[in-house]
């Protein structure tokens, strides 16, 4: 039975990565396009882009953001968490499923080197408003400061929390200076569309308003670019997914075989019911109970770690899970699976006692 | 009076691969109601093999066991199982108690194929547990009951549906001699006040004393009576 329930905790904490791994998939909204660099997402995109993109039947708001990247006190991993560029007025209008405070949301479009910090970093790092957070820059040299002008909290659970918003103006001033090749530059733009079936159309429409740009674009639909980062560690995950089923498939067969020993050690047993008048049905039915009672309570007692233990491991990896949370659908193959295991160890066993002669049965040494 | 048990031409043969092992030839034997049998002989005479055909926990090769006005040779797995349940009680050598079953669910194990209510299967276990004077064990599991009293709870088990007849392969081979006595003493009771009919296995001629009618098997044949 404790087999069964660490099998489950393992399985239920390698699906809850695995799923969590494309949160991002799931978290994208459907009427949200992205238009990047149609060569990388790394090259960036003219901010004169937008206006352009303003004008396109269909859509309703544009806004941009860009990868800053920085070391927040060192390179350890605690300490990493998305620090991205943005635009004040409009970020919070396109991503709705984040809310900020409007006071702090006026404080931060008002100062220039603010930013807006998630509750997850908050609950990390302590951060509050007024602090100063002190970034050293990697792909835009220097010191930064950003004062935190702001906390954003997810409107649901699967909305990212762990992320440091900052105005785009202020990194883009400052890189006249120190990044010459990144001004009037843009990571990539966030494109709201009014109907959600116009995205083919609206993303066809943009990419060839640029086409004979020196910087093509790429325009696709927010999932298929959060897809794009997840298919990057695509051979991870699917080897997670494989350990997985791997796991379950090896306490299947422990715990056959620990079915199959308990029936042979017990097969007078069963011949004694038998004498008793105790059909072969009543004795697979026994059997079979057993075995699902064994696993099915095992698969619970593993279900219902797989809780706390999921949610101490995205704890401690806050920024690279921002949304770890048993997913329903690993419940379901969690029950799914043990009451597989439940029949399957009991098939042999079943079928060996429903087949087994009395006489044969009480001749055993139990 | 047509006896109870009709034993007719009874053989059994066993087959280990291509080898045929005759056990039992052309045994016919008569046991009356209200009988107290003991059947003797030496290893491998066949005194088990015959009491399982009896029993109807194993087939004969050929000729028909008539055991109530019912040839049990013709049924089939489902009904000889629902004819044990209410004909046969059987009391085996080593007891075979379910070991995580109180003295009390033990007894009941046979009583769940009844339809009594559960006010009359209580009635019926205390009472039998009282006959075989373990009404202060019913709680007990078997590994804290004595050889004698887990045999106790075996006869207990075995007469608690009101079976046609009891069945007993060497019921007290496994005890020291004052347990056999009581049990021997017990089968006596359950024979003489309950009118139990009952066919019991031994090598124990003191054992055998017991019983009303003594048979002896040798070679698979009936010796003498």
């Amino acid at each position: 039975m404790l087999g069964i329930a660490v099998a489950v905790l393992a399985f239920g904490l390698l699906r809850t990565v695995v799923t969590s791994w494309s949160s991002g998939v799931e978290a994208s909204s459907a009427n949200r396009l992205i238009t990047r660099h149609a060569v990388s997402f790394i090259f960036p995109l003219p901010v004169s882009y937008r206006s352009q993109i303003e004008g396109i039947p269909g859509v309703t708001k544009v806004s941009f953001a860009n990868w800053f990247q920085g070391i927040y006190k060192d390179q350890s991993f605690e300490n990493f968490f998305p620090r991205v560029a943005i635009d004040p007025e409009t970020i919070f209008d396109v991503y709705s499923e984040y809310t900020v405070p409007p006071d702090q949301l006026a404080n931060f479009k008002k100062l220039r080197n603010s930013c807006i910090v998630g509750k997850k970093l908050v609950e990390q790092h302590g951060f509050k408003v007024g602090d100063i957070i002190n970034v050293k820059g990697d792909i835009y040299p220097g010191d930064w400061e950003f004062v935190v002008a702001g906390v954003y909290t997810g409107k649901d659970k699967t909305a990212d929390e762990t992320q440091m918003f900052f105005q785009w103006e202020y990194l883009n001033e400052r890189s006249r200076q120190t990044a010459s090749w990144a001004t009037d530059h843009v990571g990539w733009y966030i494109i709201q569309i009014r109907n959600m079936n116009d995205a083919p159309s609206v993303s066809e429409a943009v990419d060839a308003l640029f086409i004979n740009s020196s910087a093509k674009t790429k325009t696709e639909t927010e999932k298929a670019f959060q897809q794009s980062f997840v298919s990057l560690s695509g051979a991870i995950i699917t080897s997670l997914e494989l350990v997985s089923y791997v796991i379950i498939g090896i306490i299947l067969m422990v715990l056959a075989n620990t079915i199959i020993m308990s029936a042979r050690e017990r097969i007078r047993e069963y011949a004694v019911l038998k004498t008793l008048g105790f059909t072969s049905f009543h004795v697979v039915g026994l059997i079979a109970g057993e075995s699902l009672f064994i696993s099915m309570i095992g698969g619970a007692f593993g279900l219902i770690l797989t809780f706390p233990v999921c949610q101490g491991f995205g704890a401690q990896f806050p920024t690279l899970f921002p949304v770890f949370k048993v997913a329903n659908s690993t419940m379901v193959l969690a029950v799914m699976f043990s009451v597989l295991v439940g029949v399957v160890a009991a098939v042999f066993p079943a079928y060996r006692s429903a087949r087994m002669k009395i006489v044969d049965g009480l001749r055993q040494i139990g | 009076m047509t006896p109870l048990v009709q034993v007719k031409n009874v053989s059994k043969v066993y087959k280990r691969d291509t080898l045929e092992i005759p056990v039992l030839q052309n045994i016919s034997l008569d046991v009356p109601e209200g009988e107290f049998l003991a059947l003797m002989g030496p290893s491998g005479s066949g005194k088990t093999t015959l009491l399982n055909l009896i029993s109807g926990i194993d087939l004969p090769t050929s000729g028909s066991i008539v055991v109530a006005g019912t040839d049990i040779a013709k049924l089939n797995e489902s009904a000889l199982a629902k004819w044990r349940s209410h004909n046969i009680g059987f009391v085996f050598q080593f007891y075979n108690l379910m070991p995580v079953l109180t003295a009390y669910e033990n007894v009941e194990l046979p009583l769940l194929l009844t339809n009594l209510s559960k006010k009359e299967k209580k009635e019926r276990i205390e009472m039998m547990l009282k006959v075989v004077g373990l009404s202060d064990r019913m709680d007990h599991y078997p590994r804290q009951l004595s050889g004698g009293q887990q045999q106790r709870v075996a006869i207990a088990r075995a007469v608690v549906t009101d079976p046609t007849l009891l069945i007993g392969d060497e019921p007290t081979g496994d005890l020291d001699r004052k347990s056999a006595e009581e049990i021997l003493t017990l089968l006596e009771r359950l024979n003489k006040e309950f009118k139990k009919t009952i066919i019991m296995v031994t090598h124990d001629p003191h054992a055998a004393q017991s019983a009303r009618t003594i048979q002896h098997l040798d070679k698979g044949e009936l010796t003498k009576n």
